[in-house]
């Protein structure tokens, strides 16, 4: 997660993998800069997204991790970056 | 196009029980659901459930979750997972998703069982890490097993915040406080009793005014309220916890109805805008029908009961039952739910129910007249 | 403010008193005895069908209070982890001078070993006196619940519902 590696479990969500790891802020919204977490953990809410792999606005709550996946704390709408 | 005979929306309880019910008598079912893992809620679930013993009561959530994919599976019913339904259109048709693909499905019949989701509550604060969903922080705890946080506030005692707080405490966490707006406790006592005896205190007439820390909850205040729900100067206090959980009701989702242009009532006791729905959980769009919480919030044991209900009002429609076969099936099933209503806390939403079906299976009869 | 199950979140003396589930006090003094602490009417029955001599009626509808046949129970203990609700106990008055028991369901890990010295609390959690651990059945059988048999001293017996010390928050 922005570049520090966080161990997982096979097949957990990659916000129950961040919390594990003492993780709680997701991203920062875009006119106020404030930081937001999880709320709903059913991907119904997408308080959670996160850029993952250079998607932008991932539910985190819903999305499996893998290996090597690259997890940014999102600024704002975020930004595709592939 | 595909064509499926009865398209289900959701595998939680309501629809899976809808599925057995209506592939037990021959009809060809399909289920979506957007999830990767079907069940619903049912998985985190880790607690024995309340209801009848012939009907699995004591038997915890997660067992029954497993024993009703058992029965789908002898059934017969196929389970699409990663499939949104984003659409209801009429015929009707479905619009899924799944893994980035749209395709549209036919169906003769459809079941909407999407169930509900948790109310928010908007405090200064509310937005900070740390303040979640009681059942987001189920779903952590049992489902994923990631506490949200050490010290926890909830907010609310209806048996969510009761059965939620109870969890935490399994799972290791401290929980500092159930704050409950209204003067007595909103749940069941047995599962109030639990908390008391584990050194939880269950404030009455409180609720949470504010939160605060950065990046993520540090403190919370609260305080006491009057009669009218409003906050008593002078009894704030704060509390050191990191993790707020709101335990302040669900609302049942009915979007894929609304946009079908099926009639939706409001009725507070269900939670909300709910479809109208007669005692066949029929709603007002031929062909569809409804059921769980999504007809309006109850418990698990009663959508399973509505999910029965539905697939064998839905296999009559389709000419697998007699309507005299079809009479006993679905006064037995009836019946069931009428003792899951009774009692103190299930006779609100018993009358509630009643009414509802009641005007809407007045109104359905007239419309056929027409 | 008024008091009671709504109220404190466990039953008073008075709704326990006068609800068919709870046992009198003769019943106590005679020897082991299931305590069924359900006050309020809920849709629920596990307690009827897990009783082998039918000592305990629900009957219909099932939001009917639990009601206790005293001459029928024989103090087996089966009830207590069948109860969703956790709100059945046994309570075995006269298990040695001065000494009763009371098995209370117990759903935390790590479960108490026998033979250990643990705070006895009451249905407010808040703790009344010591007493010792001795016998725990591990919850394998019971979906779960175990049930922790804690020797009290005799005039606690009907106030002591749980322990304290088992909660990892607590340590």
């Amino acid at each position: 997660m922005d570049g520090i590696p966080v161990a997982a479990r096979t097949g957990e969500p990659i916000a129950a993998a961040l919390m594990a790891a003492g993780h709680h802020v997701f991203r920062y919204t875009p006119r106020r800069h404030e930081p937001r977490g999880v709320f709903c953990a059913i991907g119904r809410c997408t308080d959670c997204i996160m850029t993952v792999d250079g998607v932008p606005n991932v539910r985190t709550c819903v999305t499996p991790v893998r290996p090597g996946m690259e997890i940014r704390t999102q600024e704002g709408l975020g930004r595709w970056s592939k | 196009m595909e064509q499926v005979e009865l398209a289900v929306v959701g595998a939680g309880p309501a629809g899976l029980s809808a599925a057995v019910a209506a592939a037990r008598l021959g009809v060809q079912v399909a289920v979506f659901d957007e999830n990767s893992k079907p069940g619903g809620q049912l998985f985190k679930q880790i607690h024995k459930f309340f209801g009848s013993s012939q009907h699995l009561a004591g038997v915890r959530g997660y067992d029954i979750g497993q024993h009703l994919l058992e029965e789908a599976e002898a059934a017969g019913v196929a389970i699409h997972l990663d499939t949104t339904v984003y659409g209801l259109f009429p015929g009707p048709r479905l619009g899924l998703v799944c893994h980035g693909q749209s395709r549209t499905c036919r169906a003769s019949g459809v079941v909407v069982a999407t169930g509900a989701t948790e109310n928010a509550l908007a405090f200064p604060g509310w937005t900070l890490p740390g303040v979640l969903g009681a059942g987001a922080a189920q779903t952590l705890v049992n489902l994923h097993r990631v506490l949200p946080g050490r010290r926890v506030l909830m907010v609310g005692s209806g048996n969510v915040g009761l059965i939620v707080s109870y969890q935490l405490l399994q799972a290791g966490a401290r929980v500092v406080a159930v704050v409950e707006a209204a003067d007595k406790i909103g749940g069941y006592a047995v599962h109030a009793a639990k908390l008391r005896r584990a050194g939880v205190p269950v404030l009455l007439s409180h609720s949470v005014l504010s939160c605060q820390g950065n990046p993520r909850v540090e403190k919370a205040t609260v305080c006491r309220l009057d009669q009218l729900w409003q906050p008593v100067a002078g009894t704030e206090r704060q509390l050191e916890v990191d993790t707020v959980c709101l335990a302040v009701g669900l609302s049942p989702l009915c979007e894929l109805l609304w946009m079908m242009g099926a009639s939706l009532a409001h009725d507070t006791r269900l939670g909300g805008h709910f479809p109208v729905h007669d005692e066949d959980l029929r709603t007002s769009v031929p062909g569809v029908w409804v059921a769980g919480d999504a007809s309006g919030v109850e418990e698990a044991s009663t959508a399973m009961e509505e999910g029965r209900l539905a697939g064998l009002s839905a296999a009559e429609f389709l000419g697998k039952l007699t309507p005299g076969e079809a009479k006993e099936r679905k006064a037995e099933v009836r019946q069931s739910l009428e003792a899951l209503r009774s009692g103190a806390f299930g006779e609100i939403r018993r009358r509630a129910k009643a009414q509802v079906t009641q005007e809407a299976g007045d109104c359905f009869a007239g419309w056929r007249q027409l | 403010m008024p008091a009671g199950a709504s109220f404190d979140g466990y039953p008073s003396r008075g709704e326990l008193e006068s609800s068919p589930g709870y046992p009198s006090r003769r019943r106590m003094e005679s020897g082991p005895v299931a305590i069924i602490e359900c006050v309020q009417e809920i849709p629920c029955n596990p307690c009827e069908t897990a009783c082998p001599r039918h000592a305990i009626r629900v009957g219909e509808p099932i939001t009917s209070l639990p009601v206790l046949d005293e001459d029928k129970c024989t103090g087996c203990g089966l009830c207590v982890p069948a109860c969703p609700g956790l709100a059945i106990f046994r309570l075995h008055l006269h298990y040695r001078p001065g000494l009763a028991t009371v098995d209370f369901p117990y759903e935390y890990l790590p479960l108490p070993e026998v033979d250990t010295e643990v705070d006895a609390v009451g249905r407010d959690g808040g703790v009344l006196c010591r007493g010792r651990v001795v016998a725990v059945q591990a919850g394998q059988k019971t979906g779960g619940t175990a049930v922790v048999r804690l020797a009290v001293p005799a005039e606690f017996a009907e106030e002591v519902r749980s322990m304290s010390g088992g909660l990892e928050h607590e340590r």
